[in-house]
């Protein structure tokens, strides 16, 4: 029976759009119940595909496949596999608490605002699902404009410099990326990921080492930049600072991982040698991610900006394991993106109800507030906390799979960034003691008000997730188990493929008994297709 | 109701007790609060030792009880269950655990009688035994790491529990930090030890490591690497050269904290781990070397700076890092358990000494520096006393704990398998310092005359919930020892032979094994043994014990019969003197060399140069080009019809051009 659940997610949040059209601008009440109810009937049948998921099946689940635009060989094909289930969960977990924490901070132009969360959430989740390059293209266009407005519009300070900084940034990785995915249609005659993905496998379609490399480069810069990867960061503390908590919260949640999945879905099975050739320099460079973010962000004197570098290094982490090719590193990875989406849009939706209350990021300008906040700055402690990896919370599980995964090709990768876990307690003990402990230093900061219910609810919310991932592990990466193993192994197959064939260099030159069996073999293979075991 | 099935039930009990006192315990009485803290202690004291009754009808061949409750984390190959063991070794720190932070529990309230925030210190105080409980009984090292990094959050939350005091929470940041430091060596051993054995199963790891030869003392092999690894983070923890520095500033939290923490159980974590790994350090004489060398000379380094500190907590608290460098040192020389012993004897005599101090600072209204003290003795007989008798333990009097425990450390330093001379002799020098430095403490605190102003400061023994415990405590600094008094006959100590199954299971290679009993096996087998009396009499008056001695008598000619002296001392060598009262300026040395440059570089280098000019410089110079090449390319739409046909014709002469290049290189 074909399931349209897929549809339903990606589509729901859209739903809300002509409702809250229809909406009066001024009934900013209904407006914010409705882009609530939305979300929260998004998350609610977003579950429904832990029910039916099937951890056994390593291949894509709860596929959809219809022809678009036939004669060009564009598809509207969706489907989640290990490795997309749980991020489309991320979405639509953090997505009400965007909205939450919205209630009332933003005052101008309510109807915009709210239509541009529940967009962006339908773009995400489309990138997560799509199985066809130029949907996911599409979608993943789609992400920027929203939060090309929300940055713009609903942000602080220096926003237009922030937006238009982020937007170019991005655009710059997407050309290329579109040119990629074009290069990669003529040569594969669809726009399939599976079926793309088959005829690497049988050697259907061979890439020239050159060739490999080349798309490899682009889809991974528009990836790297995306994550954001050192040294193509800075647009994001920017981004961060300017962004409305919402904003912020989405940006570190969900779309920085819009790139660590890329890599997954697209660099790793589509281009394995050339992922293995360039892996030493993207290790490095993740490492040099994960000790530069934290360095600076210690030295921040700006808080958003600080958590904003926090995410340069947590990243990192996410990155090497991915490039470190074991099952272990890849599931620590995608784990880190889940728990780094909580923790660090925990420390957000913190800073921003800081935020709310004092109308600045300046660190020195607060200080005690644990005196007049208990409950707040409790949370906050708890945040930090899972997010220094402190175990048995969830960064912890996430940071350590990797470390154990990634040791197990490179001692010296490994033990580089098992240094990140000093250096994060570092910035932010510093930073909560700066900003919690002590004596009220500014006196406009002694009567400010604990946390409301409705703060509660979303801190509360925040660390039930936190506690509940670090404890529970095994039934996210259960989930994760084949598809990781059948991502490695399909690497292991595209590479035996072109080796089989002839060296890369010589692939057009060699007309010998090795093409000829190439061709038997992918003649027996030809009607092969999308759907695996 | 069976516990040893499960075990988990230790650990429940101070963790509902952290959740209900820490989430509920704001608006309860202190009544409420203080029965859910202690009750929920008591409890967990209660239940192991039932579960120790239960151990002790296992079958005769079983050596250790083991039990996997859940599955904790999984990925691939690696596995951690959250699973839990028992054997004598961890009976042991069940017991001391337990019952030091049931004492600990009781006498917080009536010292914390007064403090704000009291349900919040008996939540972090319990949560702190869950989860120095969950390092003990964890049956994996990742697991064990998770009690590891737990105490320590603990430990950082109560140092810095007046939160208002900046020196306060400098010091548990300190703290945290500079253990993480030491983490991240323990955090790589276990990558190591993962990669090595494809197991983090103490059991598995093990069992594997048993096949395996001890490895060469000259060069470093894997077991090596990952003993040192692993002792990095037992530096850090248990405030070793150079990782110290953050154990004298965590005085700044209250003083029972000082107590349980940071003298009794988390601070002896580093000591347990390595007796945990003794299978894999025994193999790896290298490591063995290296910590019985970093023990000896933190015991005798510690001691130094402990001459001259007038702080009553900070004398303490250099006195611990000494203590358990010698820890280290019994544990470096294979004397695994003559290591725990001392664990469990300093457990007594310096828990005694820290909720004794705190009594005397409780009796003084706050006061810490012994300057500013004397006399006390006739006003405070029960805390005089105590504290007297937890010194003659510490210093090593023939008689009191800590005599059997230290004499067994220094006896395998001097004649054991692994003894070294240099070893043995700063163990003893450190021997003479520590008697030297605790009664200086007491002639200070309790002799000669008052030396504060007596209408001010209302001298008053504390009440009967923070004497009793003292009174407890003192005791076991006795009777503590006793288990070892055998040994002084030559015959094999009852504490060592209980551990014995815990330390000999794992076929340790020959030559390693005995350890401390190889004293008195060798005299033994050689049959030069003397006599039972005789060894008795070299025991009673070996070097440790006129050292001791001596230590005491210094220390009552300088500070009772010329109290002048020591200032007189002081002046003469200034320098010396200077050096020690300043800690050798190690925490300046560190500060210059390598916080500030760190926060440097973080700042004027990466941030304001990587970040601001290189990288993005480049993204706005981009930027800058592109507007400008825009701006001059607008220029050429002018919208001038004669100006397009020149482009135009420009275009395709420079297209045929083009095209001809790329046609002539094709063929």
């Amino acid at each position: 029976m074909p399931s349209h659940l897929l549809t339903v997610i990606a589509l729901l949040p859209l739903l809300g759009v002509p409702a809250l059209l229809l909406l009066r601008g001024d009934d900013h009440t209904w407006i914010r119940r409705i882009a609530l109810v939305v979300s929260l009937a998004e998350f609610a049948i977003s579950l429904f595909l832990l029910r039916g998921f099937d951890s056994v099946n390593p291949g894509y689940q709860f596929e959809e496949y219809y022809d678009w635009i036939a004669r060009a060989g564009i598809h509207y094909h969706l489907g989640v596999d290990g490795i997309s289930l749980f991020l489309v969960l991320l979405t639509t977990f953090l997505t009400p608490l965007a909205i939450l924490c919205s209630w009332q901070a933003i005052h101008e132009n309510v109807k915009g605002f709210f239509i541009a969360l529940l967009v962006i959430e339908t773009a995400m989740i489309g990138v997560f699902v799509s199985l066809d390059l130029l949907l996911f293209f599409f979608f993943w266009e789609l992400t920027l404009i929203p939060m090309y407005f929300l940055i713009g519009i609903w942000g602080h300070g220096r926003r237009i410099y922030a937006a238009v900084k982020f937007i170019l940034y991005t655009m710059f990785g997407s050309i290329l990326m579109l040119v990629a995915i074009l290069w990669l249609y003529n040569l594969a005659g669809t726009f399939d990921l599976p079926d793309i993905q088959a005829k690497l496998q049988t050697g259907m379609i061979l890439l020239p080492a050159r060739t490999e490399l080349l798309l490899f480069g682009a889809f991974f810069l528009a990836f790297a930049i995306k994550v954001p990867l050192f040294p193509l960061h800075t647009w994001l503390p920017d981004a961060h600072t300017e962004a409305p908590t919402a904003g912020s919260v989405i940006l570190a949640g969900v779309m920085l991982k819009l790139g660590t999945y890329g890599m997954l879905r697209f660099c790793l099975p589509l281009f394995p040698d050339a992922a293995h050739r360039m892996a030493p320099l993207i290790g490095v460079l993740a490492i040099i991610g994960i000790v530069y973010g934290a360095m600076v962000a210690t030295v921040q004197t700006d808080l958003k900006r600080l958590v904003a570098y926090t995410s340069v290094s947590h990243l990192g982490f996410v990155v090497l394991g991915i490039f470190a090719f074991s099952t272990i590193s890849i599931q620590g990875a995608i784990f880190q993106m889940l728990s780094h989406g909580i923790s660090t849009g925990a420390l957000f939706l913190g800073v921003g109800m800081l935020y709310d209350r004092r109308h600045t990021f300046e660190i020195k300008e607060y200080g005690g507030l644990v005196n007049p906040m208990p409950v707040l700055m409790s949370f906050f402690l708890f945040i930090a906390l899972s997010s220094l990896a402190l175990p048995p919370l969830n960064g912890f599980i996430g940071e350590f799979l990797i470390l154990i995964g990634t040791f197990q090709n490179h001692h010296a990768w490994a033990a580089w960034a098992a240094s990140g876990a000093v250096l994060s307690a570092i910035y932010l003990l510093w930073a909560y003691q700066r900003v919690g402990f002590g004596e009220v230093t500014v006196e406009k900061n002694r009567n400010l008000p604990d946390a409301s219910g409705r703060e509660r609810l979303i801190l509360a919310t925040m660390a039930v997730a936190i506690i509940f991932m670090g404890v529970a592990s095994p039934l996210f990466t259960r989930r994760m188990q084949s598809s990781t193993d059948s991502l490695l192994q399909q690497m292991d197959r595209v590479q035996n493929a072109s080796r089989r064939t002839a060296t890369p260099e010589l692939a057009g030159k060699q007309v010998g008994i090795e093409l000829r069996q190439h061709q038997n073999a992918s003649a027996k293979k030809i009607s092969l297709r999308r759907v695996q075991p | 109701m069976p516990i040893l099935e499960h075990l988990w039930i230790i650990l429940a009990l101070p963790l509902a007790g952290a959740a209900l006192n820490g989430l509920l315990g704001k608006n309860w009485s202190k009544t409420i609060v203080n029965s859910i803290g202690i009750g929920s202690v008591s409890l967990a004291f209660l239940s192991v030792l039932e579960a120790i009754r239960e151990f002790s009808l296992l079958p005769a061949g079983q050596l250790s009880f083991f039990k996997n409750y859940f599955n904790w984390m999984s990925a691939g190959s690696f596995k951690v269950d959250f699973a839990l063991q028992m054997d004598h070794l961890t009976i042991v720190m069940l017991l001391v655990v337990t019952f030091v932070s049931l004492l600990v529990h009781i006498y917080s309230t009536g010292y914390m009688a007064h403090e704000e925030g009291y349900y919040r210190f008996f939540a972090y105080l319990n949560l702190f035994v869950f989860f120095m409980l969950t390092l003990v009984l964890a049956a994996n090292i990742v697991l064990m790491f998770v009690g590891w990094e737990g105490v320590g959050l603990c430990s950082y939350l109560l140092i810095g529990f007046w939160f208002l005091k900046q020196s306060a929470i400098n010091a548990g940041k300190k703290a945290f930090l500079t253990t993480r430091i030491g983490d991240f060596g323990f955090t790589v051993g276990i990558l190591l030890l993962f990669w090595t054995f494809s197991s983090v199963d103490f059991g598995t790891v093990f069992a594997k490591v048993a096949n395996m030869p001890a490895e060469s003392a000259t060069q470093a092999g894997v077991l090596t690497w990952i003993c040192l690894l692993l002792f990095a983070g037992a530096i850090g923890k248990s405030a070793q050269l150079p990782l110290y520095v953050w154990l004298p500033d965590a005085m700044e939290g209250p003083t029972p904290v000082s107590a349980l923490i940071h003298a009794a159980t988390m601070v002896t974590a580093g000591v347990y781990m390595v007796a945990r790994m003794q299978a894999l350090f025994s193999r790896a004489p290298i490591a063995m070397f290296v910590v019985a060398a970093v023990g000896a000379i933190t015991a005798f380094y510690a001691a130094t700076i402990g001459l001259v500190q007038t702080d009553i907590k900070k004398v303490l608290a250099y006195s611990t890092v000494s203590q358990l460098g010698y820890m280290f040192l019994g544990c470096g020389v294979g004397a695994y358990a003559a290591g725990i012993f001392h664990l469990m004897t300093h457990a007594f005599f310096k828990g005694l000494l820290f909720l004794a101090a705190g009594s005397v600072i409780h009796a003084m209204g706050g006061e810490q520096d012994m300057r500013n003290m004397g006399g006390l003795r006739k006003q405070i007989p029960v805390t005089y006393w105590t504290m007297f008798i937890a010194t003659l333990a510490i210093a090593g009097i023939p008689g009191f704990a800590g005599f059997f425990s230290k004499d067994e450390i220094l006896d395998a330093a001097g004649s054991g398998p692994n003894a070294h001379i240099a070893l043995w002799l700063l163990g003893l020098a450190g021997a003479g310092l520590t008697s030297f430095y605790m009664f200086r403490l007491i002639f200070l605190t309790f002799f000669g005359r008052p030396r504060f102003d007596e209408r001010k400061v209302h001298v008053h023994e504390s009440p009967r919930s923070m004497t009793v415990p003292l009174m407890i405590l003192a005791l076991l600094s006795v009777v503590g020892g006793w288990f070892a008094a055998p040994h002084l006959l030559g015959k094999t100590d009852y504490f060592e032979a209980f551990l014995h199954p815990v330390f000999a299971t794992y076929g340790v290679p020959a030559g390693i094994e005995q350890g401390t009993s190889l004293a008195g096996a060798a005299g033994e087998a050689g049959g030069i043994s003397s006599s039972p009396a005789m060894e008795l009499f070299h025991a009673l008056t070996g070097p440790p014990v006129v050292l001791a001695i001596i230590g005491l008598l210094v220390a009552w000619w300088f500070y009772i019969r010329k109290p002048d002296a020591p200032k007189k001392l002081a002046e003469r060598a200034h320098g010396l003197y200077k050096l020690l009262l300043d800690k050798y300026y190690v925490d300046e040395i560190y500060a210059a060399l390598i916080i500030r440059p760190f926060l440097w570089i973080s700042t004027n280098v990466l941030w304001h140069m990587v970040d601001e000019r290189v990288i993005d410089g480049t993204v706005n110079g981009v930027a800058r080009v592109a507007r400008e090449v825009g701006g001059q390319a607008r220029e050429i739409q002018s919208g001038n019809a004669r100006s397009y046909a020149t482009w135009v014709v420009i275009g395709a002469v420079g297209f045929t051009v083009l095209m001809l290049g790329v046609w002539g290189m094709v063929r």
